[in-house]
Protein backbone atom coordinates (compact mmCIF):
# COMPACT_ATOMS: atom_id res chain seq x y z
CA UNK A 1 0.00 0.00 0.00
CA UNK A 2 2.68 2.42 0.69
CA UNK A 3 4.32 2.09 -2.41
CA UNK A 4 1.03 2.41 -4.48
CA UNK A 5 0.61 5.94 -2.62
CA UNK A 6 3.70 8.32 -2.11
CA UNK A 7 4.28 9.32 1.21
CA UNK A 8 2.35 12.47 0.95
CA UNK A 9 -0.99 10.89 -0.25
CA UNK A 10 -0.43 8.01 2.55
CA UNK A 11 0.14 10.97 5.09
CA UNK A 12 -3.21 12.64 4.08
CA UNK A 13 -5.39 9.56 4.68
CA UNK A 14 -3.52 8.57 7.81
CA UNK A 15 -4.05 12.17 9.27
CA UNK A 16 -7.85 12.02 8.16
CA UNK A 17 -8.41 8.43 9.82
CA UNK A 18 -6.83 9.71 12.75
CA UNK A 19 -8.99 13.25 12.70
CA UNK A 20 -12.10 11.19 11.76
CA UNK A 21 -12.01 8.68 14.46
CA UNK A 22 -10.66 11.32 17.17
CA UNK A 23 -13.50 13.80 16.09
CA UNK A 24 -16.60 10.70 16.75
CA UNK A 25 -14.86 9.36 19.77
CA UNK A 26 -14.38 12.61 21.31
CA UNK A 27 -18.00 13.88 20.39
CA UNK A 28 -19.77 10.43 21.33
CA UNK A 29 -20.52 11.04 24.73
CA UNK A 30 -21.56 14.67 24.31
CA UNK A 31 -23.53 12.97 21.04
CA UNK A 32 -25.48 10.10 23.72
CA UNK A 33 -26.23 12.57 26.31
CA UNK A 34 -27.49 15.49 24.09
CA UNK A 35 -29.67 13.27 22.36
CA UNK A 36 -30.66 11.86 25.73
CA UNK A 37 -31.83 15.31 26.60
CA UNK A 38 -34.00 16.27 23.53
CA UNK A 39 -35.68 13.04 23.36
CA UNK A 40 -36.36 12.75 26.77
CA UNK A 41 -36.27 15.84 29.13
CA UNK A 42 -38.49 18.68 29.20
CA UNK A 43 -36.48 21.64 30.41
CA UNK A 44 -36.59 25.12 29.15
CA UNK A 45 -34.17 26.23 26.18
CA UNK A 46 -34.96 22.90 24.71
CA UNK A 47 -35.54 24.23 21.33
CA UNK A 48 -32.56 26.67 21.46
CA UNK A 49 -30.05 23.36 22.11
CA UNK A 50 -32.24 21.68 19.03
CA UNK A 51 -31.65 24.79 17.21
CA UNK A 52 -28.24 24.90 18.04
CA UNK A 53 -27.30 21.11 17.23
CA UNK A 54 -28.31 21.55 13.63
CA UNK A 55 -26.96 24.75 12.80
CA UNK A 56 -23.75 23.51 11.70
CA UNK A 57 -26.02 21.50 8.94
CA UNK A 58 -27.60 24.04 7.36
CA UNK A 59 -24.79 26.57 7.87
CA UNK A 60 -22.13 27.38 5.10
CA UNK A 61 -19.18 25.18 6.13
CA UNK A 62 -17.17 28.50 6.00
CA UNK A 63 -19.12 30.55 8.19
CA UNK A 64 -18.86 27.37 10.52
CA UNK A 65 -14.81 27.08 10.01
CA UNK A 66 -14.53 31.34 10.20
CA UNK A 67 -16.69 31.40 13.41
CA UNK A 68 -14.91 28.31 14.95
CA UNK A 69 -11.11 30.44 14.07
CA UNK A 70 -13.11 33.89 16.05
CA UNK A 71 -13.94 31.33 18.69
CA UNK A 72 -11.21 28.90 19.59
CA UNK A 73 -8.02 30.97 16.95
CA UNK A 74 -5.30 32.32 19.55
CA UNK A 75 -6.72 35.47 19.69
CA UNK A 76 -10.46 33.92 20.29
CA UNK A 77 -11.85 33.63 24.08
CA UNK A 78 -12.14 30.32 24.18
CA UNK A 79 -8.78 29.37 22.46
CA UNK A 80 -6.87 31.89 24.29
CA UNK A 81 -7.76 30.54 27.72
CA UNK A 82 -7.61 26.94 26.69
CA UNK A 83 -4.08 28.12 25.32
CA UNK A 84 -2.98 28.71 29.16
CA UNK A 85 -3.39 24.42 29.56
CA UNK A 86 -1.21 24.34 26.64
CA UNK A 87 -4.39 23.04 24.60
CA UNK A 88 -4.27 24.20 21.25
CA UNK A 89 -6.56 23.94 18.47
CA UNK A 90 -5.79 26.49 15.80
CA UNK A 91 -3.36 25.32 12.68
CA UNK A 92 -2.98 22.08 14.49
CA UNK A 93 -4.85 18.56 13.36
CA UNK A 94 -6.83 18.93 16.77
CA UNK A 95 -8.21 21.63 15.34
CA UNK A 96 -9.23 19.99 12.28
CA UNK A 97 -10.70 16.91 14.81
CA UNK A 98 -12.95 19.69 16.19
CA UNK A 99 -14.31 21.20 13.05
CA UNK A 100 -14.99 17.40 11.78
CA UNK A 101 -16.47 16.62 15.60
CA UNK A 102 -19.12 19.89 14.95
CA UNK A 103 -19.94 19.45 11.77
CA UNK A 104 -20.60 15.95 12.20
CA UNK A 105 -22.56 16.50 15.68
CA UNK A 106 -26.00 16.82 13.67
CA UNK A 107 -25.95 13.43 12.05
CA UNK A 108 -25.01 11.68 14.98
CA UNK A 109 -27.34 13.39 17.33
CA UNK A 110 -30.31 12.79 14.85
CA UNK A 111 -29.28 8.59 14.59
CA UNK A 112 -29.22 8.08 18.32
CA UNK A 113 -32.35 10.38 19.02
CA UNK A 114 -34.35 8.38 17.27
CA UNK A 115 -33.13 5.27 18.40
CA UNK A 116 -33.41 6.87 22.16
CA UNK A 117 -37.27 7.74 20.91
CA UNK A 118 -38.05 3.97 19.49
CA UNK A 119 -37.34 2.86 23.09
CA UNK A 120 -40.59 1.80 24.84
CA UNK A 121 -40.87 4.42 28.34
CA UNK A 122 -42.81 1.74 29.21
CA UNK A 123 -39.44 -0.75 29.82
CA UNK A 124 -38.04 2.04 31.24
CA UNK A 125 -40.66 2.60 34.05
CA UNK A 126 -40.47 -1.60 34.77
CA UNK A 127 -36.76 -0.98 35.25
CA UNK A 128 -37.80 1.71 38.01
CA UNK A 129 -39.91 -0.45 39.61
CA UNK A 130 -37.11 -2.95 39.89
CA UNK A 131 -34.73 -0.31 42.05
CA UNK A 132 -33.26 1.01 39.07
CA UNK A 133 -31.77 4.69 39.25
CA UNK A 134 -32.18 6.61 36.56
CA UNK A 135 -28.38 6.06 35.89
CA UNK A 136 -28.80 2.65 36.15
CA UNK A 137 -31.72 2.50 33.77
CA UNK A 138 -29.80 4.26 30.96
CA UNK A 139 -27.02 1.86 31.73
CA UNK A 140 -28.86 -1.68 31.78
CA UNK A 141 -31.92 -0.98 29.47
CA UNK A 142 -31.73 2.33 27.26
CA UNK A 143 -27.84 2.00 26.18
CA UNK A 144 -28.04 -1.37 24.81
CA UNK A 145 -31.35 -0.82 22.81
CA UNK A 146 -30.13 2.21 20.85
CA UNK A 147 -26.60 0.56 20.30
CA UNK A 148 -28.31 -0.16 16.74
CA UNK A 149 -28.91 3.67 16.61
CA UNK A 150 -25.59 4.66 18.04
CA UNK A 151 -23.43 2.61 15.96
CA UNK A 152 -25.52 4.94 13.05
CA UNK A 153 -24.70 7.72 14.46
CA UNK A 154 -20.87 7.17 14.92
CA UNK A 155 -20.89 6.13 11.06
CA UNK A 156 -22.50 9.06 9.96
CA UNK A 157 -20.26 11.61 12.26
CA UNK A 158 -17.53 9.50 11.08
CA UNK A 159 -18.14 9.58 7.33
CA UNK A 160 -19.37 13.23 7.43
CA UNK A 161 -15.58 13.71 9.39
CA UNK A 162 -13.90 12.28 7.15
CA UNK A 163 -15.31 14.02 4.29
CA UNK A 164 -15.55 17.62 5.68
CA UNK A 165 -13.60 20.21 4.29
CA UNK A 166 -15.00 23.89 4.16
CA UNK A 167 -15.07 24.29 7.86
CA UNK A 168 -11.65 22.94 8.51
CA UNK A 169 -9.60 24.64 6.02
CA UNK A 170 -10.85 27.74 6.73
CA UNK A 171 -10.42 27.01 10.49
CA UNK A 172 -7.31 25.08 10.41
CA UNK A 173 -5.53 25.68 6.87
CA UNK A 174 -4.39 23.08 4.63
CA UNK A 175 -0.72 21.81 5.89
CA UNK A 176 0.63 18.74 4.58
CA UNK A 177 1.00 16.44 7.48
CA UNK A 178 -0.79 18.52 10.40
CA UNK A 179 -4.13 19.83 8.65
CA UNK A 180 -4.27 18.74 4.88
CA UNK A 181 -6.84 15.80 5.77
CA UNK A 182 -8.25 13.77 2.57
CA UNK A 183 -10.57 16.29 1.07
CA UNK A 184 -7.95 18.92 1.67
CA UNK A 185 -4.95 17.11 -0.28
CA UNK A 186 -7.52 16.05 -3.22
CA UNK A 187 -8.04 19.78 -3.65
CA UNK A 188 -4.71 20.98 -3.45
CA UNK A 189 -3.60 18.18 -5.78
CA UNK A 190 -6.58 19.53 -8.28
CA UNK A 191 -4.80 22.90 -8.17
CA UNK A 192 -1.22 21.78 -9.47
CA UNK A 193 -0.73 20.38 -12.73
CA UNK A 194 -0.41 16.52 -12.89
CA UNK A 195 -1.75 15.76 -9.81
CA UNK A 196 -4.90 13.92 -11.30
CA UNK A 197 -3.76 11.13 -10.62
CA UNK A 198 -3.16 11.55 -6.97
CA UNK A 199 -6.38 12.98 -6.38
CA UNK A 200 -7.83 10.17 -8.39
CA UNK A 201 -5.93 7.41 -6.00
CA UNK A 202 -7.35 9.65 -3.04
CA UNK A 203 -10.72 9.69 -4.67
CA UNK A 204 -10.79 5.51 -4.68
CA UNK A 205 -9.32 5.92 -1.36
CA UNK A 206 -11.98 7.69 0.20
CA UNK A 207 -14.97 5.41 -2.09
CA UNK A 208 -13.25 2.20 0.16
CA UNK A 209 -13.62 3.70 3.23
CA UNK A 210 -16.96 5.26 2.89
CA UNK A 211 -18.46 1.78 1.71
CA UNK A 212 -16.42 -0.32 4.54
CA UNK A 213 -18.06 2.15 6.98
CA UNK A 214 -21.21 1.50 5.74
CA UNK A 215 -21.16 -2.26 5.48
CA UNK A 216 -19.56 -2.32 9.00
CA UNK A 217 -22.40 -0.23 10.61
CA UNK A 218 -24.69 -2.38 8.53
CA UNK A 219 -23.39 -5.63 10.08
CA UNK A 220 -22.64 -4.68 13.14
CA UNK A 221 -26.39 -3.18 13.47
CA UNK A 222 -28.16 -6.22 12.43
CA UNK A 223 -25.63 -8.53 15.07
CA UNK A 224 -27.01 -6.30 17.88
CA UNK A 225 -30.99 -6.50 16.73
CA UNK A 226 -30.47 -10.40 16.18
CA UNK A 227 -29.33 -10.87 19.37
CA UNK A 228 -32.14 -8.66 20.80
CA UNK A 229 -34.78 -10.71 18.67
CA UNK A 230 -32.99 -13.89 20.75
CA UNK A 231 -31.94 -15.69 17.64
CA UNK B 1 -51.01 -1.99 55.53
CA UNK B 2 -50.91 0.18 52.35
CA UNK B 3 -52.96 3.61 53.24
CA UNK B 4 -53.63 5.40 50.06
CA UNK B 5 -55.53 8.86 50.56
CA UNK B 6 -54.88 10.86 47.08
CA UNK B 7 -56.35 13.80 44.96
CA UNK B 8 -55.40 13.93 40.87
CA UNK B 9 -57.21 16.17 38.69
CA UNK B 10 -57.20 14.43 34.74
CA UNK B 11 -58.41 16.12 32.27
CA UNK B 12 -62.37 15.30 32.37
CA UNK B 13 -62.06 13.17 35.88
CA UNK B 14 -61.35 13.85 39.09
CA UNK B 15 -59.04 10.64 41.11
CA UNK B 16 -60.27 11.29 44.86
CA UNK B 17 -59.85 8.08 46.66
CA UNK B 18 -58.82 6.70 50.13
CA UNK B 19 -58.77 3.59 51.07
CA UNK B 20 -56.63 1.08 53.27
CA UNK B 21 -55.08 -2.06 52.01
CA UNK B 22 -55.16 -5.03 54.76
CA UNK B 23 -52.29 -7.64 54.31
CA UNK B 24 -53.39 -10.49 51.50
CA UNK B 25 -55.13 -9.68 48.28
CA UNK B 26 -56.66 -6.31 47.69
CA UNK B 27 -58.57 -5.57 44.80
CA UNK B 28 -59.33 -2.38 42.77
CA UNK B 29 -62.06 -3.12 40.77
CA UNK B 30 -64.07 -1.01 38.22
CA UNK B 31 -64.77 -0.02 34.99
CA UNK B 32 -62.01 1.29 33.03
CA UNK B 33 -61.43 4.59 33.30
CA UNK B 34 -62.29 4.56 37.12
CA UNK B 35 -58.78 5.37 38.07
CA UNK B 36 -57.37 1.77 39.26
CA UNK B 37 -54.06 2.00 37.21
CA UNK B 38 -53.53 5.33 38.02
CA UNK B 39 -53.57 4.25 42.18
CA UNK B 40 -51.55 1.74 41.39
CA UNK B 41 -49.30 4.28 39.50
CA UNK B 42 -49.35 6.70 42.45
CA UNK B 43 -48.31 3.58 44.84
CA UNK B 44 -45.52 3.08 42.71
CA UNK B 45 -44.06 6.48 41.67
CA UNK B 46 -44.70 6.44 38.59
CA UNK B 47 -47.19 8.97 39.02
CA UNK B 48 -47.11 12.11 41.23
CA UNK B 49 -50.87 12.95 42.28
CA UNK B 50 -51.59 16.33 43.09
CA UNK B 51 -52.36 16.02 46.68
CA UNK B 52 -52.19 12.84 49.26
CA UNK B 53 -50.42 10.47 51.05
CA UNK B 54 -49.35 7.33 50.87
CA UNK B 55 -47.51 4.89 53.39
CA UNK B 56 -46.64 1.17 53.58
CA UNK B 57 -46.35 -0.30 56.98
CA UNK B 58 -45.67 2.96 58.28
CA UNK B 59 -42.82 3.97 55.52
CA UNK B 60 -44.05 7.20 54.06
CA UNK B 61 -44.06 6.97 50.37
CA UNK B 62 -45.32 10.31 49.44
CA UNK B 63 -47.09 13.33 50.95
CA UNK B 64 -47.85 16.45 49.41
CA UNK B 65 -47.81 18.65 52.30
CA UNK B 66 -44.40 18.23 53.19
CA UNK B 67 -43.38 17.57 49.56
CA UNK B 68 -41.69 14.20 50.01
CA UNK B 69 -42.08 11.61 47.01
CA UNK B 70 -39.75 8.79 46.86
CA UNK B 71 -38.71 8.02 43.34
CA UNK B 72 -39.38 4.78 41.97
CA UNK B 73 -36.66 2.79 42.63
CA UNK B 74 -36.11 3.32 46.13
CA UNK B 75 -40.09 2.36 46.77
CA UNK B 76 -39.73 -1.47 46.71
CA UNK B 77 -42.80 -2.37 44.62
CA UNK B 78 -42.74 -5.23 42.72
CA UNK B 79 -45.16 -4.24 39.44
CA UNK B 80 -46.28 -6.86 37.15
CA UNK B 81 -48.14 -4.84 34.38
CA UNK B 82 -50.56 -5.54 31.68
CA UNK B 83 -48.28 -6.10 28.67
CA UNK B 84 -45.09 -8.62 30.90
CA UNK B 85 -42.79 -5.29 29.77
CA UNK B 86 -39.46 -7.76 29.98
CA UNK B 87 -36.12 -6.21 28.61
CA UNK B 88 -36.06 -7.62 25.51
CA UNK B 89 -32.22 -7.58 25.21
CA UNK B 90 -32.08 -10.04 28.59
CA UNK B 91 -32.59 -13.48 28.47
CA UNK B 92 -35.52 -14.51 30.75
CA UNK B 93 -32.95 -15.50 33.78
CA UNK B 94 -30.97 -11.96 33.18
CA UNK B 95 -34.75 -10.46 33.39
CA UNK B 96 -35.54 -12.47 36.76
CA UNK B 97 -32.04 -11.41 38.32
CA UNK B 98 -32.94 -7.86 37.45
CA UNK B 99 -34.07 -6.64 40.33
CA UNK B 100 -31.96 -8.77 42.61
CA UNK B 101 -28.85 -6.60 41.28
CA UNK B 102 -30.24 -3.50 42.76
CA UNK B 103 -31.68 -4.81 45.58
CA UNK B 104 -27.89 -6.19 46.81
CA UNK B 105 -29.54 -9.92 48.13
CA UNK B 106 -28.97 -12.72 45.18
CA UNK B 107 -31.17 -15.40 47.08
CA UNK B 108 -30.24 -18.98 44.91
CA UNK B 109 -32.72 -21.02 47.20
CA UNK B 110 -35.69 -17.89 46.61
CA UNK B 111 -34.54 -17.65 42.79
CA UNK B 112 -34.77 -21.67 42.05
CA UNK B 113 -38.62 -22.09 44.63
CA UNK B 114 -39.84 -19.32 42.41
CA UNK B 115 -38.65 -20.89 39.06
CA UNK B 116 -40.46 -23.91 40.31
CA UNK B 117 -43.28 -22.04 41.36
CA UNK B 118 -44.03 -20.87 38.24
CA UNK B 119 -43.12 -23.42 36.16
CA UNK B 120 -40.47 -21.56 34.18
CA UNK B 121 -37.24 -23.25 34.58
CA UNK B 122 -36.66 -24.39 30.77
CA UNK B 123 -37.53 -20.66 29.33
CA UNK B 124 -34.29 -19.25 31.54
CA UNK B 125 -31.82 -18.65 28.97
CA UNK B 126 -34.62 -17.67 26.06
CA UNK B 127 -35.42 -14.28 25.18
CA UNK B 128 -38.33 -12.61 25.78
CA UNK B 129 -39.48 -12.79 22.36
CA UNK B 130 -39.41 -16.32 22.00
CA UNK B 131 -42.19 -16.76 24.76
CA UNK B 132 -45.95 -17.20 24.54
CA UNK B 133 -47.78 -14.09 26.01
CA UNK B 134 -48.48 -16.87 28.76
CA UNK B 135 -45.03 -17.85 29.52
CA UNK B 136 -44.16 -14.01 29.57
CA UNK B 137 -46.29 -13.29 32.11
CA UNK B 138 -45.31 -15.89 34.25
CA UNK B 139 -41.83 -14.39 33.56
CA UNK B 140 -42.63 -11.22 34.64
CA UNK B 141 -44.68 -12.30 38.16
CA UNK B 142 -41.28 -14.10 38.89
CA UNK B 143 -39.43 -10.53 37.93
CA UNK B 144 -41.48 -8.78 40.23
CA UNK B 145 -41.34 -11.12 43.20
CA UNK B 146 -37.53 -11.55 42.68
CA UNK B 147 -36.65 -7.66 43.66
CA UNK B 148 -38.01 -8.68 47.04
CA UNK B 149 -40.67 -5.81 47.08
CA UNK B 150 -42.79 -5.06 50.06
CA UNK B 151 -46.07 -4.98 48.31
CA UNK B 152 -46.72 -6.91 44.71
CA UNK B 153 -48.64 -4.45 42.63
CA UNK B 154 -50.52 -5.99 39.66
CA UNK B 155 -52.33 -4.37 36.82
CA UNK B 156 -54.55 -5.85 35.25
CA UNK B 157 -52.15 -9.00 34.84
CA UNK B 158 -54.06 -11.17 32.96
CA UNK B 159 -56.48 -8.74 30.45
CA UNK B 160 -54.12 -9.14 27.32
CA UNK B 161 -54.19 -13.19 27.40
CA UNK B 162 -56.81 -15.33 26.08
CA UNK B 163 -59.17 -17.42 28.54
CA UNK B 164 -57.11 -20.69 27.91
CA UNK B 165 -54.14 -18.57 29.13
CA UNK B 166 -55.66 -16.96 32.42
CA UNK B 167 -56.85 -20.62 33.35
CA UNK B 168 -53.32 -20.94 33.33
CA UNK B 169 -51.73 -18.06 34.96
CA UNK B 170 -54.40 -18.20 37.83
CA UNK B 171 -53.12 -21.15 39.78
CA UNK B 172 -49.68 -19.69 40.09
CA UNK B 173 -50.97 -16.43 41.29
CA UNK B 174 -52.88 -18.37 43.94
CA UNK B 175 -50.04 -20.33 44.97
CA UNK B 176 -47.96 -16.89 44.77
CA UNK B 177 -50.80 -15.29 47.59
CA UNK B 178 -50.66 -18.58 49.47
CA UNK B 179 -46.63 -19.34 49.69
CA UNK B 180 -45.31 -16.12 49.77
CA UNK B 181 -47.50 -14.09 52.31
CA UNK B 182 -47.09 -10.67 50.14
CA UNK B 183 -49.27 -8.54 50.40
CA UNK B 184 -51.24 -7.81 47.11
CA UNK B 185 -52.60 -5.30 45.23
CA UNK B 186 -54.80 -6.55 42.22
CA UNK B 187 -56.36 -4.30 39.28
CA UNK B 188 -59.14 -5.84 37.62
CA UNK B 189 -62.14 -5.14 36.14
CA UNK B 190 -63.09 -9.13 35.80
CA UNK B 191 -65.50 -10.05 38.53
CA UNK B 192 -64.50 -13.66 38.31
CA UNK B 193 -60.90 -13.28 38.61
CA UNK B 194 -61.15 -11.18 42.03
CA UNK B 195 -64.14 -13.70 43.41
CA UNK B 196 -61.26 -16.25 43.33
CA UNK B 197 -58.30 -14.00 44.45
CA UNK B 198 -59.28 -10.94 46.51
CA UNK B 199 -59.45 -11.21 50.21
CA UNK B 200 -60.62 -7.51 50.28
CA UNK B 201 -61.90 -5.71 47.54
CA UNK B 202 -62.31 -1.68 47.14
CA UNK B 203 -65.02 -0.61 44.49
CA UNK B 204 -64.28 2.34 42.62
CA UNK B 205 -66.40 4.49 39.76
CA UNK B 206 -65.43 7.12 38.26
CA UNK B 207 -62.54 7.83 40.64
CA UNK B 208 -63.88 7.58 43.90
CA UNK B 209 -64.17 4.76 46.29
CA UNK B 210 -68.00 3.25 46.39
CA UNK B 211 -67.18 0.66 48.39
CA UNK B 212 -64.41 -1.15 50.25
CA UNK B 213 -64.24 -3.80 52.83
CA UNK B 214 -63.16 -7.90 53.00
CA UNK B 215 -64.47 -9.83 50.17
CA UNK B 216 -66.56 -11.71 51.81
CA UNK B 217 -68.95 -8.55 53.00
CA UNK B 218 -68.25 -6.87 49.69
CA UNK B 219 -69.21 -10.20 47.19
CA UNK B 220 -72.79 -10.98 49.48
CA UNK B 221 -73.69 -6.95 50.15
CA UNK B 222 -76.59 -6.64 48.24
CA UNK B 223 -75.48 -2.38 48.09
CA UNK B 224 -72.11 -3.19 46.25
CA UNK B 225 -72.97 -6.61 43.98
CA UNK B 226 -74.53 -4.10 41.02
CA UNK B 227 -71.48 -2.61 40.86
CA UNK B 228 -69.90 -6.15 40.56
CA UNK B 229 -72.11 -7.83 38.49
CA UNK B 230 -74.92 -10.18 39.85
CA UNK B 231 -73.20 -13.72 38.59
CA UNK B 232 -70.05 -13.17 41.06
CA UNK B 233 -72.61 -12.20 43.98
CA UNK B 234 -72.02 -14.85 46.97
CA UNK B 235 -70.96 -15.68 50.30
CA UNK B 236 -68.35 -16.82 52.09
CA UNK B 237 -68.73 -19.02 55.21
CA UNK B 238 -66.44 -20.72 57.59
CA UNK B 239 -66.61 -24.59 57.71
CA UNK B 240 -64.79 -27.29 59.40
CA UNK B 241 -63.71 -30.76 58.03
CA UNK B 242 -65.48 -33.10 60.04
CA UNK B 243 -64.53 -36.23 58.16
CA UNK B 244 -63.98 -37.63 54.41
CA UNK B 245 -66.87 -40.16 54.13
CA UNK B 246 -66.65 -43.34 51.83
CA UNK B 247 -69.04 -42.29 49.26
CA UNK B 248 -65.95 -39.76 47.88
CA UNK B 249 -67.86 -36.56 49.86
CA UNK B 250 -66.13 -34.67 52.78
CA UNK B 251 -68.61 -33.88 55.37
CA UNK B 252 -67.79 -30.23 56.66
CA UNK B 253 -69.77 -28.04 59.39
CA UNK B 254 -70.88 -25.03 59.23
CA UNK B 255 -72.60 -22.91 62.07
CA UNK B 256 -75.84 -23.74 61.10
CA UNK B 257 -75.29 -27.22 59.65
CA UNK B 258 -73.47 -30.36 58.18
CA UNK B 259 -72.35 -29.40 54.28
CA UNK B 260 -71.09 -32.26 52.13
CA UNK B 261 -69.06 -31.60 48.96
CA UNK B 262 -66.73 -34.21 46.58
CA UNK B 263 -63.92 -35.02 48.33
CA UNK B 264 -61.01 -32.07 49.71
CA UNK B 265 -57.78 -32.14 50.14
CA UNK B 266 -57.68 -31.07 53.61
CA UNK B 267 -57.32 -32.69 57.28
CA UNK B 268 -60.01 -33.53 59.40
CA UNK B 269 -60.46 -30.71 62.00
CA UNK B 270 -59.60 -27.96 59.33
CA UNK B 271 -61.09 -25.08 58.78
CA UNK B 272 -61.64 -23.51 55.72
CA UNK B 273 -64.27 -21.25 53.45
CA UNK B 274 -66.73 -22.07 51.30
CA UNK B 275 -67.80 -20.01 48.20
CA UNK B 276 -71.61 -20.22 47.93
CA UNK B 277 -72.86 -18.11 44.52
CA UNK B 278 -75.97 -16.44 45.27
CA UNK B 279 -77.87 -17.75 42.11
CA UNK B 280 -76.54 -21.43 43.31
CA UNK B 281 -78.86 -21.12 46.24
CA UNK B 282 -82.57 -21.71 46.21
CA UNK B 283 -84.93 -20.70 49.44
CA UNK B 284 -88.13 -23.16 50.67
CA UNK B 285 -90.20 -22.65 53.27
CA UNK B 286 -89.84 -25.90 54.79
CA UNK B 287 -87.17 -28.11 54.89
CA UNK B 288 -87.97 -29.86 51.89
CA UNK B 289 -88.04 -33.82 51.10
CA UNK B 290 -87.54 -36.12 48.60
CA UNK B 291 -84.43 -33.93 46.90
CA UNK B 292 -81.38 -34.37 45.38
CA UNK B 293 -79.66 -31.49 46.77
CA UNK B 294 -77.22 -32.46 49.87
CA UNK B 295 -76.80 -29.13 51.14
CA UNK B 296 -79.76 -28.03 53.05
CA UNK B 297 -79.36 -24.78 55.63
CA UNK B 298 -81.93 -23.41 57.97
CA UNK B 299 -81.84 -20.09 58.04
CA UNK B 300 -83.47 -16.60 58.94
CA UNK B 301 -84.36 -13.59 56.19
CA UNK B 302 -82.47 -10.70 57.09
CA UNK B 303 -83.28 -8.38 54.27
CA UNK B 304 -84.59 -8.57 50.63
CA UNK B 305 -83.24 -6.24 47.75
CA UNK B 306 -84.48 -5.45 44.62
CA UNK B 307 -82.47 -5.80 41.20
CA UNK B 308 -82.65 -5.20 37.75
CA UNK B 309 -83.66 -8.91 37.19
CA UNK B 310 -84.94 -10.21 40.22
CA UNK B 311 -84.23 -10.14 44.40
CA UNK B 312 -81.41 -10.75 46.25
CA UNK B 313 -82.00 -11.98 49.63
CA UNK B 314 -79.86 -11.98 52.45
CA UNK B 315 -80.13 -15.01 54.81
CA UNK B 316 -78.36 -15.22 58.33
CA UNK B 317 -77.99 -18.81 59.14
CA UNK B 318 -75.92 -19.36 62.12
CA UNK B 319 -74.63 -16.01 62.31
CA UNK B 320 -72.81 -16.29 58.86
CA UNK B 321 -73.97 -14.39 55.98
CA UNK B 322 -75.66 -16.29 52.54
CA UNK B 323 -76.62 -14.73 49.40
CA UNK B 324 -79.80 -15.98 47.36
CA UNK B 325 -80.71 -14.80 44.17
CA UNK B 326 -83.70 -15.59 43.38
CA UNK B 327 -86.97 -14.13 40.96
CA UNK B 328 -89.25 -11.31 42.35
CA UNK B 329 -92.25 -13.32 41.30
CA UNK B 330 -90.67 -16.43 43.81
CA UNK B 331 -89.85 -13.85 46.47
CA UNK B 332 -93.85 -12.41 46.47
CA UNK B 333 -94.84 -16.32 46.25
CA UNK B 334 -93.15 -17.02 48.88
CA UNK B 335 -93.95 -13.81 50.69
CA UNK B 336 -90.69 -13.16 52.20
CA UNK B 337 -90.22 -10.96 54.52
CA UNK B 338 -86.98 -10.06 57.31
CA UNK B 339 -87.43 -12.76 60.14
CA UNK B 340 -88.70 -15.00 58.08
CA UNK B 341 -87.46 -18.70 58.93
CA UNK B 342 -86.81 -20.44 55.60
CA UNK B 343 -84.45 -23.29 54.03
CA UNK B 344 -81.30 -22.28 51.52
CA UNK B 345 -80.90 -25.27 49.57
CA UNK B 346 -77.47 -24.92 48.02
CA UNK B 347 -76.87 -26.30 44.53
CA UNK B 348 -73.41 -25.82 44.68
CA UNK B 349 -70.65 -24.66 46.86
CA UNK B 350 -66.85 -24.21 46.56
CA UNK B 351 -63.96 -24.24 48.36
CA UNK B 352 -63.21 -20.59 48.91
CA UNK B 353 -59.85 -19.53 46.87
CA UNK B 354 -56.80 -20.47 49.01
CA UNK B 355 -58.09 -21.67 52.10
CA UNK B 356 -56.91 -25.10 51.60
CA UNK B 357 -53.53 -23.91 49.92
CA UNK B 358 -52.75 -22.07 53.34
CA UNK B 359 -53.45 -25.24 55.35
CA UNK B 360 -51.07 -27.29 53.69
CA UNK B 361 -48.54 -24.94 54.48
CA UNK B 362 -50.23 -24.71 57.53
CA UNK B 363 -49.31 -28.52 57.83
CA UNK B 364 -45.95 -28.45 56.12
CA UNK B 365 -44.42 -26.10 58.65
CA UNK B 366 -45.54 -28.26 61.99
Amino acid sequence: MNDWLSPEEWQAVALSLQVSTVAVLASLPFGVLVAHALARWRFPGRGLLNVLVHLPLVLPPVVTGYLLLLTFGRRGAVGQFLDQFGIVFAFHWTGAALAAAIMGFPLMVRAIRLAIEAVDPKLEQAASTLGASRIWIFATITLPLILPGILAGMVLGFAKAFGEFGATITFVSNIPGQTQTLPSAIYAFLQVPGGEASALRLVLVAVIIAMGALFLSEWLARAVARRIAGH
Amino acid sequence: MLSVSIRHQFPGFTLDATFEAPPGVTALFGRSGSGKTSIVNAVAGLMRPDAGRIEVDGRLLSDSESGHFLPPHRRGMGYVFQEARLFPHLTVRQNLLYGGWFSGRRDRAGFARIVEMLGIGQLLNRRPLALSGGERQRVALGRAILSNPRLLLMDEPLAALDEARKAEILPYLERLRDETGLPILYVSHAPAEIARLASSIVLLEAGQVIAAGPATRILSDPATVPALGLREAGAIITARVEAHEADGLTRLGTSSGTVFLPRIDAEPQSTLRLRILAQDVMIALERPAGISALNLLPAVVRDLTETESGMLVRLDAGGETILARITRRSAYALALEPGKPVYAILKAVSVAPGSVGNMKRHFHST
